[in-house]
């Protein structure tokens, strides 16, 4: 019956017991934290006035951070106190993945635990409390006999929504470092595979909504006092924990972290790298979709261990380099800062570019007579441009502007998957656009040329982790992949995974790439 | 009374409540012998609760000191003290998620009684306050009448064996009939098991023919207190005789009808 399936639910099928067990784990673990706080905070503020009302203001404040940034505001967090411990203590302890993860949900999951417990303890019938006291109880035997029993099934559903929101929430964690359902998500929305996207999706809902229908079981048990409803629900709790981590832990762990930031290209290469990897007789682990900022200091941390990324990104954003030197000695200085700085080997470039660059349908730019993004500096005041999530805030931007005096109409930021859409349908007339992206072609753009050289090379460049550099067969096993990919290829390899069609996901299109590096002409040299 | 100890003792007992102080119970004194059955009656707001409270230190005294068996409460652990005096609860009070059973059940297995023990003194005092054991033991609280509940009330409160009771308007709820049977019922009770036992009521005629004693309370203070007979007197305070004239002429008009004469 698999074998008549798009191959594209055959692979998402593939990752479920590596993605449902780590979003279990990492879900149970947050509630359980968050819960083993919150029950006893609201028992000691449900009767303190004051207490109550500072509790619930925090935790509603916490609410309305939305949880990617809580979720991103733990790692450099973590990483701050993981330095501290590392000095002071002697000890570290990994920063990426599941500690923010955890922390960071558990914080979210309190809300409508506290809310409820204070809720349903006040809303006990004051006879009931005075008698409570009456019959000789101590505070204690009547929390625990009285106002705990009566006020449950309220609790129980502050339970439950929590649960559900921590199940939901958790999707968010893939970009800090944590596998969870929502690598389908990321992995889908970068790759225009829209079927990952709603996998994904329905498997968080799907996981969300037999827990809480586990927890309600429970709930009515305790109501109904049926110890044979509550076994139930507990057991399907177990068992569900059971199933969802027993192929976690029994996959043996990786013996090298592969990372991938958060777009096709990545994908393909932390593929590509994988592939390599096993070939040569190690067991990779693929973290993808990390964050730009944090999944340089993973490796620099040692917490992945291959990743590629671009040399103006890592000039500009952690050498604070702001000037702009040929593309040979930016590669020279940065290798050797990579090396001393940190420990961080650079096998060298791939061989292509993926830069920033200014890009115009080829209509527009010929009508306007733009070449250079000089010659579109006089026309900007009536142009819209649009960007990436990360491009205007980035030091490469203000080096663009201030060098031709770049002033536009309008300025937006859109997911890079829409950019392409709204400069054919002319919502907007000029786009970031990145030069190995297959699409450049494919919708008929021109990338303006940069005569002030003011944006900087961006090779793609192979970093290993300071604990691999000396790893002679680590090393050897990656090194043909240098100068193997020319801009052409990769843009190829890029089209094919944005295709959307059965040969679009990573791993496919990786192997199509390692089959073209052996065939295409060596680089010149 | 000379040379016998009360069972409870009032000495020029206060308290206040809120921010002005005032006196819900000022300055009362009041002995109660052991198996006396008293009544204190008042209108809403005379410190008939607050002075009942301060029996098991639900509420502690501002001033003045109360004791039980000789004994100051305030020098004594307040969660022993509640334990071996029964309480019926003005609203009853019955935990709602326990079953008849268990709420009888509680202050023994507060008190460590092994599970064996309690079982029969369950069914026991199920008989005592007349509901049949067999149908009511294993009864929720919302499934029982008022008069149900209230009687299940009273053998949770007997359960322990104490030998003083504190009753907060037992019979407030319920309908004539079984409030007249449930009263009769508590009377046989206190003698029987040999109790002393002050009940908060608003019904005059319960005070009066169902007890030793009556205290009348206004604003705090003690006004009248006296057997029965002798607060239908005519030296009593103005109040106290008001008080008296409902129940006086109810009986009269009764008297009337029974010799078959027009009650006017």
């Amino acid at each position: 019956m698999i074998e008549h399936l798009d191959p594209r639910i055959t692979e998402a099928l593939a990752r479920l017991p590596d993605y449902l067990g780590s979003h279990v784990l990492v879900s149970i673990t947050a509630l359980a934290l968050g819960l083993a706080v919150s029950l006893p905070l609201a028992v000691i503020a449900a009767r303190r006035p004051t207490l109550r009302t500072l509790l619930l203001a925090v935790t509603s404040i916490v609410q309305t951070i939305p949880g990617l940034a809580l979720l991103a505001l733990f790692y450099p967090l973590l990483l701050g106190v993981a330095a501290l411990s590392e000095q002071t203590l002697g000890f570290g302890f990994s920063a990426l993945g599941f500690l923010p993860s955890v922390l960071a949900l558990a914080l979210y999951s309190m809300l409508p635990t506290l809310r409820n417990t204070i809720t349903g303890l006040n809303a006990i019938d004051p006879d009931v409390r005075q008698a409570a006291l009456g019959v000789g109880m101590t505070p204690r035997q009547s929390l625990l006999i009285v106002d705990l029993p009566l006020a449950l099934p309220v609790i129980m559903a502050g339970i439950r929504t929590s649960a559900v929101w921590v199940i939901g929430t958790a999707t968010l964690s893939t970009p800090i470092g944590q596998t969870s359902l929502g690598n389908y998500i990321f992995t889908g929305l970068q790759t225009q595979n829209w079927v990952f996207v709603l996998f994904g999706c329905f498997a968080a809902a799907i996981l969300a909504l037999v827990v809480d229908q586990l927890l309600a079981l429970i709930e009515r048990g305790v109501g109904a006092r049926s110890h044979i409803r509550v076994a139930a629900g507990l057991t399907g709790l177990v068992l569900l924990a059971a199933a969802a981590l027993a192929p976690a832990l029994a996959r043996p762990q990786g013996d090298a972290v592969v990372g991938a930031k958060t777009f096709a290209e990545q994908y393909i290469l932390s593929a590509l790298i994988s592939d390599r990897l096993r070939n040569a007789g190690f067991t990779p682990a693929r973290r993808d979709g990390l964050g730009s900022a944090v999944i340089f200091q993973a490796l620099a941390a040692d917490e992945i261990d291959a990743y590629v990324d671009y040399s103006g990104t890592l000039w500009a954003n952690q050498m604070g380099r702001s000037d702009v030197l040929p593309r040979d000695e930016v590669l020279r200085d940065l290798g050797v800062w990579l090396r001393d700085r940190h420990g961080i080997a650079m096998l060298g470039s791939l061989g292509f570019e993926n830069a920033y660059g200014l890009a115009m349908s080829r209509e527009r730019a010929e009508a306007l007579g733009v070449k250079s993004i000089a010659d579109l500096a006089a026309h900007a005041p009536s142009l819209a441009i649009a960007g990436d999530y990360e491009f205007f805030g980035r030091p490469e931007w203000t080096a663009l502007r201030d060098a031709y005096g770049l002033q536009f109409r309008d300025q937006r930021q859109m997911q890079a998957e829409f950019m392409y859409p709204a400069i054919t349908a002319g919502d907007v007339d000029v786009i970031t656009a990145f030069t190995s992206d297959g699409r450049i072609e494919q919708h008929d753009l021109v990338v303006l040329e940069d005569p002030r050289d003011a944006i900087p090379p961006y090779d793609a460049i192979l970093l290993v982790s300071p604990r691999k550099a000396k790893d002679a067969a680590f090393i050897a096993a990656l090194r043909p992949l240098v100068g193997a990919i020319n801009v052409e290829t990769m843009r190829e390899a890029n089209l094919r995974a944005a295709g959307g069609g059965n040969e679009s996901s990573p791993d496919t299109v990786a192997q199509w790439l390692w089959s073209r590096i052996g065939t295409q002409k060596p680089p010149a040299k | 009374m000379k040379g016998l100890q009360p069972a409870i003792a009032f000495d020029r007992v206060t308290r206040r409540f809120g921010e002005s102080g005032t006196a819900a119970v000022d300055a009362v004194t009041l002995a109660v012998p052991e198996r006396q059955f008293l009544a204190v009656v008042g209108p809403s707001g005379s410190g008939k609760t607050t002075l009942l409270r301060m029996v098991n230190r639900l509420t502690p005294p501002d001033e003045g000191t109360v004791r039980v068996d000789g004994e100051d409460v305030m020098a004594l652990d307040p969660i022993g003290l509640r334990r071996r005096i029964g309480y019926v609860f003005q609203g009853v009070g019955l935990f709602p998620h326990m079953t008849v059973a268990e709420n009888i059940a509680i202050t023994p297995r507060l008190m460590g009684a092994r599970r064996d023990a309690i079982s029969p003194r369950v069914d026991e005092l199920l008989d005592l306050v007349r509901l049949d054991r067999h149908t009511y033991r294993g009864r929720y609280p919302r499934e029982l009448s008022g008069g149900q509940r209230q009687r299940v009330g009273i053998a949770r409160a007997l359960a322990a064996q104490p030998r003083i009771v504190l009753m907060d308007e037992p019979f407030g709820a319920l309908d004539p009939l079984t409030r007249e049977a449930l009263a009769t019922d508590y009377r046989a009770l206190h003698d029987d098991l040999g109790l002393t036992t002050i009940m908060i009521t608003h019904d005059m005629q319960d005070a009066l023919l169902l007890t030793d004693r009556v205290v009348v309370m206004r604003s705090g203070k003690l006004i009248a207190d006296g057997a029965p007979q002798a607060l239908m007197g005519n030296d009593q305070p103005d109040y106290v005789r008001a008080l008296m004239e409902t129940p006086r002429r109810n009986a009269e008009r009764l008297n009337r009808l029974i010799a078959g004469g027009d009650p006017a």
